[in-house]
């Protein structure tokens, strides 16, 4: 059976296990998870990029989670609290807390760096005209902050959904269903489906985060991004331009 | 019985622990070859930079796991092939590096290049000699990412049943031990801190000046 047969079989489109009832457990958990680490790191961000105080925290963070293995955290932690659990959430709730875990610090250091790296010029333009530190937040350093915020929040969303995935190791639902079951009976094609799946889902999410961005990101701030457009002399000598490409802090 | 089971399996580990080493190190090394031809492409031209940046942030967009097993359909591999994580790991770092590549070669300073083209360099002279020099710094700090990351990435690999590092968590998931687990993240940190300092290490041999800066 080919990859194409197994999309066009019409077993994989109804049923308990149908591919939309996969696509929706796995958009359910990336989603719960996301909402969780959104309410828990904005606050939070919008809290450190105003007063300053915890950056080196957010950083530290931030650097240490790149280097920790996902898969390995995700194992450890069902496994440690699993036992503890009674109900069918057994897996379900250790895994949407390692996805909280790793979905937090992206949009903690996007909200910090944004607001942070909202241009002088604007702030104190708007201090002039005799906005309040409040009004500066909200008017001018939030807007200022929002390419930041949603490309870390778009990180954070390719995270947990890559994450997910291998959560069906851990015997939960969702796409990676497919590619740990077809390895499980030797079943590439299932493997190869799952697989292309997951592609689609995590790429039309990248689509449609840069639709938003593109839709809610004030235009005056998204042409200052591509560097080769200020090449002419702006850039100062001796100054390092950011060290990481996704999580860029100005 | 906690530090008999890491002594029984001292040889193993250290095995898993080369393997790890080497599926981490050589995309990143491959992925950083790649991606200078192709960074320095797109730092020529505005119009060829947005399409070499998204579309590289595309390619990183795919999941791990996903390419590790739809690779053996591109590259004719068997599933188990360490070659399809090498691959798969050498896509991430071109996309990863080429953004920091062209950046960094789009701020060397404009000064810089026209002292250099006035006193009779060559435009690939220029390249090697002073425009990617003066990158070095900015291209390091995007290298000590692509292999810190790498590191992560390759234990989802064991989900496959491709030996390293993870190896240990599936294997302490089976036997319900907890020991293996910690063990496997214990070295996967300790190889990227290892990776990252030397990466670090070598970009600083390579820029003198920047010490003498910052001690100045």
């Amino acid at each position: 059976m080919t990859i194409l047969d197994w999309f066009l079989d019409p077993a994989q489109w109804a049923g308990a296990d149908s591919i939309p009832v996969q696509v929706g457990y796995h958009l359910l958990y990336s989603g719960t998870a996301l909402l969780i680490a959104l309410a828990i790191a904005v606050p939070l961000g919008v809290y450190i990029g105003y007063t300053g105080r915890g950056e080196l925290l957010v950083a530290g963070v931030a650097n240490a989670l790149r280097a920790l293995p996902t898969f390995g955290l995700l194992v450890l932690v069902v496994m440690l609290v699993a036992p503890h659990i009674g109900s069918r959430l057994a897996f379900v709730g250790p895994t949407i807390v390692v996805l909280v875990l790793l979905a937090a610090p992206p949009i903690l250091s996007g909200t910090v760096a944004g607001i942070q790296g909202a241009d002088p010029g604007a702030v104190g333009a708007a201090r002039a005209t005799g906005y309040t530190r409040p009004q500066i937040l909200w008017h001018v350093q939030v807007p200022c902050a929002l390419p930041l915020f949603l490309s870390g929040v778009r990180n954070a969303t390719l995270q947990i959904v890559s994450t997910a995935t291998v959560a069906a190791y851990v015997s939960l639902k969702g796409l990676g269903r497919y590619i740990i079951d077809g390895r499980a009976s030797s079943d590439y094609t299932q493997m190869a489906a799952g697989a292309i799946l997951v592609a689609v889902v995590a790429l039309a999410l990248e689509l449609a985060f840069l639709g938003l961005e593109r839709a809610v990101v004030s235009p005056g701030l998204t042409r200052a991004q591509l560097p080769i457009l200020r090449r002419t002399s702006r850039v100062r000598p001796g100054v390092v331009p950011p060290a990481s490409p996704r999580e860029a802090t100005p | 019985m906690t530090l008999d089971w890491i002594w029984d399996n001292a040889a193993r580990i250290g095995e898993l622990t080369a393997w790890h080493a080497a599926l981490s190190v050589i995309p990143t090394v491959l992925g950083l070859l790649l991606a200078v031809p192709l960074g320095w492409w797109a730092s020529r031209s505005a119009r060829i930079y947005p399409l070499v940046i998204g579309g590289s942030g595309l390619l990183y967009t795919i999941p791990s796991i996903a390419l590790f097993v739809l690779l053996p359909q591109v590259l004719g591999t068997k599933i188990l092939d360490p070659l399809n994580v090498v691959v798969a790991l050498t896509v991430y770092s071109i996309a990863l590096l080429v953004r920091v590549i062209a950046d960094g070669l789009a701020s060397v300073p404009h000064d810089t290049v026209q002292a250099a083209t006035a006193m009779g360099y060559r435009p690939w002279q220029r390249l090697w000699h002073v425009e990617l020099p003066v990158a070095v710094p900015a291209i390091g700090g995007g290298l000590r990412v692509a292999v810190v990351s790498n590191v992560s990435i390759v234990t989802m690999a064991a989900l496959l049943g491709i030996p390293q590092l993870g190896s240990l968590f599936t294997q302490g998931f089976s036997l319900r031990l907890t020991v293996p687990i910690v063990a496997g993240i214990v070295m996967c940190l300790v190889l990227s801190v290892v990776l990252d300092v030397l990466v670090h290490a070598v970009t600083r041999a390579l820029t003198p000046w920047q010490q003498k800066a910052e001690t100045a």
